[in-house]
C-alpha cells in the first residue's frame, strides 16, 4: 500500500535527531511536527522569521503578527527567538539548519530538483524553496511517486524549470526511500506491501536495487 | 519637523513626493507586518508605473492587492505571488510584469542595497531560471551566481513602536522584511502602532536606528490575518 500523508510524516520523522534544528516545508513536511518522538528536542524555523516554532494557538492566543512560512498563525515554543528576513536566511544558507523536509513536482538522478513552477498553469513562485535547496545539506524531498495516471516524478532529467541543481540526496515517495548518488536512484526501503517490482515500473530514471530491499518500518 | 524629530501628521505628507514610475520597497510577509496604510496613501494618490518590491503581492482587497485594480504597479519583485486572481489574470495576460527572487536573496538584495553593497554571490538559484544571464563564479568548488542588491526611491515599512527619532522596534513576525525595507530607500517611510519620547526605548532593544528614517506616522491598523489556524 503506498504510505498516507501521515504515514509519510512518520516516516521522515524517523530522520530527527535530538537537538536538530529543522525547517519543514509546506503540506506534507509541515505534519512531520506531530511526530517528533517523545522526548526528543527539535527546534522549527519558519524562514518568516521564527526559530522555535510552537503549535498553533487557542482562539485566545491568535496574534496577528505571529504566523509561520505558511501564513498560519502559530505560537512560540520555549525558547523561540525572532529575527528579520536575512538572518532567516543567512541560517538557512550558510547551513546552519541540519535538516531540510520540502515537496517536490520531480526530482532526478543528479539530484535536481523542480518543485515552485508548471509553465502555463502555475506560476506562484519559489518563495524560500531555492535558498532551501541551496543552502541545506541534509535534504529530504516528500512526493507521490507518481501521477495519478502512472507518470514517474523520479526521473532521468526534470523537464519543469528547477528549483536546484544537485542538490537533492534523500526522497521518500509515497512508495519508496530512495537515496541519490552518483547519477543514480538507490532503493533503500519499500513502503509496506509495496514490491520491488512496483517501484521499478514507476521509476523512469536508473534505479539501482540492491539485494533484499526492506519495508519501511512504521 | 525639527532636527531628529520625523513624525509627519498626515498620510499625505508621508508619501508626498512619490511620483509615477519610481520604486517601491515593501515590508511584510503575507499580510503580516505589511505598512497598510502607507499602501491605501498610494492607492489614493493614484501614483502609476510602479515597480513594487516586497516578498509577496497581498490579496484582491488587501495589501499591495489594492494596488492591482487601477493598473498602479507595472512591475513586481517578489518571492511568491498566489493568493491572488487579479494579479494571476494580470501577469497571464502580460499587462504585470513579474520578477520572481527567491525569498532569501531577495532579502540580501535589500539588505545589501541599503548597506552599499553594488552586488553578491549567492548559491541560490544556480542552474535554475533565475540564474539567467547573471555571472557565474566558482568558489571553493561550488557555484555561485551574482546577484545584484536593490534601492527604492521609497521604502515603506511597518514596525510596532518607535521614538520620535525614528528608532523602530517590531515585533514577532512582523519583522521579516521591514528591518531590510527600512535601510534600501532612498526616502524610508514607517508607520507604527506607538511612538514615544527619545530615550524612552531602551537603546540596547532597538532593531532598526533612526538614521534610516526619514518619515513616521501613527496610525491605526486592521493587522487582517491571512491563514487563521487554531489548534483542535
Amino acid at each position: 500500500m503506498a504510505l498516507t500523508r501521515e504515514q509519510l510524516a512518520q516516516r521522515v520523522a524517523q530522520e530527527l535527531q535530538d537537538g536538530f534544528y529543522v525547517n519543514l516545508g509546506i503540506g506534507i513536511p509541515t505534519l512531520v511536527a506531530n511526530y517528533i518522538p517523545e522526548g526528543m528536542e527539535v527546534m522549527l524555523q519558519s524562514e518568516n522569521g521564527l526559530l522555535g516554532m510552537g503549535q498553533f494557538p487557542t482562539e485566545a492566543e491568535i496574534d496577528a503578527d505571529l504566523i509561520n512560512a505558511g501564513k498560519q498563525t502559530v505560537t512560540m515554543a520555549k525558547g523561540a527567538s525572532i529575527f528579520d528576513s536575512a538572518e532567516s536566511f543567512a541560517m538557512i544558507r550558510g547551513g546552519h539548519v541540519d535538516l531540510t523536509v520540502l515537496g517536490a513536482f520531480e526530482v532526478d538522478v543528479n539530484g535536481n530538483i523542480a518543485s515552485y513552477m508548471i509553465p502555463g498553469k502555475l506560476i506562484k513562485g519559489m518563495g524560500g524553496a531555492m535558498d532551501l535547496v541551496a543552502g541545506a545539506d541534509n535534504i529530504i524531498v516528500t512526493m507521490t511517486h507518481a501521477s495519478k495516471h502512472g507518470v514517474s516524478k523520479l526521473l532521468s532529467n526534470c523537464t519543469l524549470p528547477l528549483t536546484g541543481k544537485g542538490c537533492i540526496k534523500k526522497v521518500l515517495t509515497d512508495l519508496a526511500f530512495i537515496e541519490i548518488k552518483d547519477g543514480k536512484f538507490y532503493l533503500l526501503e519499500r513502503a509496506p506491501g509495496v514490491s520491488v517490482e512496483e517501484i521499478i515500473s514507476l521509476t523512469e530514471g536508473e534505479l539501482i536495487v540492491d539485494g533484499d530491499v526492506p519495508e519501511m518500518q512504521l | 519637523m525639527a532636527g531628529f524629530d520625523k513624525v509627519v501628521s498626515s498620510y499625505e505628507e508621508a508619501m508626498a513626493g512619490l511620483e509615477d514610475n519610481m520604486t517601491v520597497i515593501a515590508g511584510g510577509f503575507g499580510l503580516c507586518g505589511i505598512p497598510e496604510n502607507l499602501i491605501s496613501e498610494i492607492k489614493r494618490k493614484g501614483t502609476k508605473g510602479l515597480t513594487v518590491v516586497s516578498n509577496n503581492c497581498g490579496v484582491d482587497d488587501f495589501g499591495l492587492g489594492i494596488l492591482l485594480p487601477d493598473r498602479q504597479i507595472k512591475k513586481i519583485i517578489a518571492s511568491y505571488v498566489g493568493e491572488n486572481a487579479e494579479f494571476e489574470r494580470q501577469m497571464m495576460n502580460g499587462e504585470l510584469e513579474v520578477e520572481l527572487t527567491p525569498q532569501g536573496t531577495l532579502a540580501e538584495k535589500m539588505r545589501a542595497g541599503g548597506a552599499g553593497i553594488p552586488a553578491f554571490f549567492t548559491a541560490t538559484g544556480y542552474g535554475t531560471p533565475v540564474a539567467e544571464g547573471k555571472e557565474e563564479r566558482e568558489f571553493d568548488g561550488r557555484h555561485y551566481i551574482l546577484e545584484p542588491a536593490i534601492k527604492g526611491d521609497f521604502a515603506i515599512v511597518k514596525a510596532w513602536k518607535a521614538d520620535r527619532y525614528g528608532n523602530l522596534v517590531f515585533r514577532k513576525t512582523a519583522r521579516n522584511f521591514n528591518p531590510m525595507a527600512a535601510t534600501a530607500g532612498k526616502i524610508t517611510v514607517v508607520e507604527v502602532e506607538e511612538i514615544v519620547e527619545p530615550g524612552e526605548l531602551d537603546p540596547d532593544h532597538i532593531h532598526t536606528p533612526g538614521i534610516y528614517v526619514n518619515r513616521l506616522i501613527l496610525g491605526t491598523f486592521e493587522k487582517r490575518i491571512e491563514q487563521r489556524t487554531i489548534r483542535s
